[in-house]
């Protein structure tokens, strides 16, 4: 499995700097001038280089827990994997490492509401006035965890890592339409959250632990972060392997 | 007790786009000007990693902290107003730039009708037409005096653009030629013209040729990379007040800029205003610096707020209608468009700018026929290539389920082969839509927040249909398999973003008695005070508002100029 994308990512890897050769979109390219051409990220030999290091095996030490206990997070993987399952596209959340981004983002400013106004007094608004609780993000995953726990348990007698996938569907099925009696949250405001981290950790920049190797952009031919599409702009559409942020560093 | 500081011509509070130009024309006449700014500084160097959509789009990061400050809403008045807690509808800036620095560049200028919006809709379809809650008013101004102001603003900026042909006549062309278009334009201009519509390609601040602007200012060309809106330029090639005026100001050696410092109250002594009263939030410090002309250049809500909350000008009475502070708060309607799915095509629509797009204004301001609808104005109506990103877009036919298998398949089937054509229409100032501050919410220091309440009327409904119609018009003769539009336009709701085309609050006018400041952006009641910013628009036209905005600042800095000369109110 390993092997076979690493061939994979070879192979485009090499029709990408053809593609770049033939297209001029490498930075010789470039229209920028003057003071402002000096502020471009990448340029001269940085481009090949970064890609060769992409293709290195070395451990990902990222790959552990901010936040979750394991049991948090094997469920979070089995929930966000029912959400955005592998398919004959490619790789679903689990693979993609979605539920490592979701941890990681869960342990910063988002997980804690830290750039939100969560001051008292909390009054329960119209749906159009937005959320107004008083739970942060974190808070509601260990709760929404646990209900979901609690509602696999009720309803199959098992947990929900557990589950066949008609049974998990079936679960959070149940949460997003608010079929499940719960006090403290809404149950399709957990599955929504579950449902938007789940598309942010599959397709934001794997600098953040998810779409791993940028397999969730390629599967949607999104080309991630380029310098400059003024080659293509004008043209029909032209599928560019894509490129993140590490190879804007220049290292 | 706050530390005094030696007084000063000129104090701006915000230093975005109407606070940078006023400091660039100012110090340019030599005034010392001293630029008030809460947030952080801003330079193009900082937007190295700026394509990160999580970051930049989904957790805000140019935006300001909601934490410290944020806004209470309402539908209406016997619904109790609550903040908003996490961002939405619209997205407040901060730092140096301000939301100058993650716009998208599209910049219009209202119609000549937008000006004297009263007088012409009753000239043409009688008194009756305006229901009588909508308080429209012509502006003081007409299109023709503020001809001169746009051209200032466009060359500054160095505006990417053809002419309108149906828009207010143009001193000049654009300062330089449109963006490139695209397989999706191009079938958008080719529908549009064979519906017997007049396109044009949209006039942008991102520059479609390196451009050296009157004040020597020189940009590169715009690059397509399809990260404007909510992000900064790493090129410097979309117009934003950090590399165009603020430099401008500062070269003069005569603006000096303080950023983290909150302005928390205008200081007064009878009908003038002596100065402003500051937080340095590094420090906690409050600091008091006075000035012999003091200029509000920040957004709307803050506009407004430090008005009410340093007790000048006469509040809004929502009951009487009388007052003018906080009078005629508008939005947009943002809701009519048609969404076009293709099976046979997939574009480029990864790649783009901010204001890379195809307009038409043939149902825009009074440019039709209104005797038989139940609306007046109308909206701007367009494609836009401003450049899906993956998380935010995820498109898929109605029916589909929300997530699992199919919606996943769907999501990546169609994640290039959607379209949209989508109309930006005006939004009308009603009595009981207004701003004033909060009973029950505090900011970061303990100051009120700003309450909005708000809510779509049945003229924002009917012109939201009828550009969703026009708009599926456009998107069939495009040839899309399945379009899919807007069933009706619901209550105003500030979860979902629209616009941050948020205008009002302290109207321009030429009656003092129903205007809070004259066309100068003058106030009637404070004559050293000028507030400058689309809190001067008496209504929200059908475009996005920062060109008119720009013209005003330019007009603004003259008044001030005149001023300092003459003293007294502006005529």
């Amino acid at each position: 499995m390993a092997d076979n994308s690493n061939q994979q990512e070879k192979k485009e890897s090499l029709s990408r700097r053809k593609f770049l050769k033939s297209s001029g979109i490498a930075v010789g390219g470039l229209a920028v001038g003057g003071a402002l051409g000096s502020l471009l990220p990448f340029k001269d030999k940085t481009t090949n280089k970064v890609d060769v290091k992409n293709q290195g095996t070395s451990e990902n030490y990222n790959l552990a827990l901010m936040y979750f206990s394991p049991e948090q997070f094997k469920m979070v993987e089995a929930a966000t994997e029912r959400i955005f399952p592998a398919d004959d596209n490619g790789p679903g959340a689990k693979d993609l490492g979605v539920a490592y981004f979701i941890d990681h983002q869960l342990s910063g400013d988002w997980g804690f509401n830290s750039r939100e106004y969560m001051q008292p007094p909390f009054f329960k608004g119209e749906k159009v006035q937005g959320y107004q609780g008083r739970l942060r993000r974190r808070e509601i995953f260990d709760i929404g965890l646990r209900e979901l726990q609690n509602h696999s348990l009720t309803k199959y007698k098992k947990n929900f890592v557990e589950l066949s996938e008609e049974e998990q569907d079936d679960i959070l099925t149940d949460f997003a339409g608010d079929k499940v009696n719960l006090t403290t949250l809404s149950p399709s405001g957990f599955f929504n959250m579950l449902r938007s981290s789940t598309l942010e950790g599959a397709y934001s920049d794997p600098l953040y632990s998810g779409n791993r190797n940028m397999e969730g952009w390629k599967m949607r031919n999104y080309p991630g972060s380029q310098m400059a599409y003024t080659e293509v702009i004008d043209k029909e559409f032209t599928v560019i392997p894509p490129k993140s942020l590490k190879d804007h560093l220049g290292h | 007790m706050a530390k005094k500081l030696p007084k000063v011509d000129v104090v701006i509070v915000g230093v975005g786009w109407a606070g940078g130009i006023i400091a660039a024309e100012l110090t340019k006449q030599g005034l010392n000007c001293v630029g008030l700014e809460r947030g952080k500084e801003r330079k193009t160097e900082d937007y190295f990693m700026i394509h990160d959509e999580l970051r930049y789009a989904l957790r805000y990061d140019l935006m300001q902290n909601l934490s410290n400050e944020t806004i209470t809403f309402r539908g209406n008045e016997k619904i109790r107003a609550l903040p908003m807690r996490q961002y939405g509808s619209f997205l407040l800036g901060e730092g140096l730039g301000g939301s100058g620095v993650h716009w998208n560049g599209q910049t219009y200028r209202f119609l000549p009708y937008d000006f004297e919006i009263r007088s012409k809709t009753i000239e043409r379809y009688g008194e009756n037409k305006i229901p009588k809650d909508m308080t429209i008013q012509d502006w003081g101004i007409t299109y023709d005096e503020l001809e001169p102001y746009f051209d200032k603003f466009e060359k500054m900026a160095g505006i990417s653009g053809e002419e309108n042909p149906l828009a207010g006549k143009r001193s000049s062309p654009y300062p330089t030629p449109p963006m490139k278009t695209t397989p999706s334009l191009e079938k958008f201009r080719k529908a549009a013209t064979n519906l017997k519509l007049h396109p044009y390609n949209r006039p942008s601040a991102n520059l479609s040729e390196a451009y050296t602007n009157p004040d020597g200012v020189a940009r590169a060309a715009c690059q397509y990379c399809a990260y404007c809106e909510r992000f900064g330029c790493e090129y410097g090639a979309k117009a934003d007040p950090v590399v165009t005026v603020i430099p401008v100001a500062k070269k003069t050696g005569k603006f000096e800029i303080r950023t983290h410092s909150n302005v928390r109250r205008v200081l007064k002594s009878g009908n003038k205003a002596t100065g402003v009263m500051y937080v340095d939030i590094t420090t906690g410090e409050e600091i008091e610096q006075p000035a012999d002309i003091v200029v509000l250049t920040s957004y709307v809500f803050n506009n407004v707020r430090l008005l009410l909350q340093s007790g000048i000008g006469r509040p809004y009475d929502p009951v009487s209608g009388t007052g003018v502070i906080g009078k005629n708060y508008a939005y947009q309607v943002q809701k009519g468009n048609a969404t076009g799915f293709f099976e046979k095509e997939e574009f480029n629509t990864y790649a783009g700018a901010g204001s890379l797009g195809m307009v038409v204004d043939d149902f825009n301001g009074d440019n039709f026929d209104h005797t038989n609808l139940n609306f007046i104005h109308g909206g701007s109506i367009a494609i836009s290539q401003t450049g899906l990103r993956p998380i935010s877009n995820n498109k898929v036919p109605k029916g589909t389920p929300t997530w699992g298998k199919e919606f996943k398949a769907n999501s990546i089937k169609y994640a290039n082969r959607v379209l949209s054509v989508g109309g930006q229409g005006a939004s009308m100032p009603f009595k009981h839509h207004y701003l004033d501050l909060d009973p029950t919410y505090k900011d970061e220091f303990g100051d009120p927040l700003i309450r909005i309440t708000y809510d779509f009327e049945e003229q924002d409904r009917q012109l939201a249909k009828f550009l969703t119609d026009r708009c599926k018009e456009i998107m069939k003769e495009m040839g899309a398999n399945l379009i899919e539009t807007m069933e009706e336009l619901g209550p105003y709701d500030i979860t979902t973003y629209q616009s941050t085309h948020n205008t009002g609050g302290i109207i321009m006018g030429a009656d003092p008695s129903t205007s809070a400041v004259n066309n100068y952006m003058q106030m009637w009641d404070a004559d050293n005070i000028f507030v400058v910013g689309a809190t001067a628009f008496a209504h929200n036209g059908g475009y996005n508002p920062t060109g008119t905005v720009g013209a005003f600042a330019y007009r603004a800095a003259e008044g001030i100029l005149s001023y300092r000369q003459k003293g007294g109110i502006l005529a």
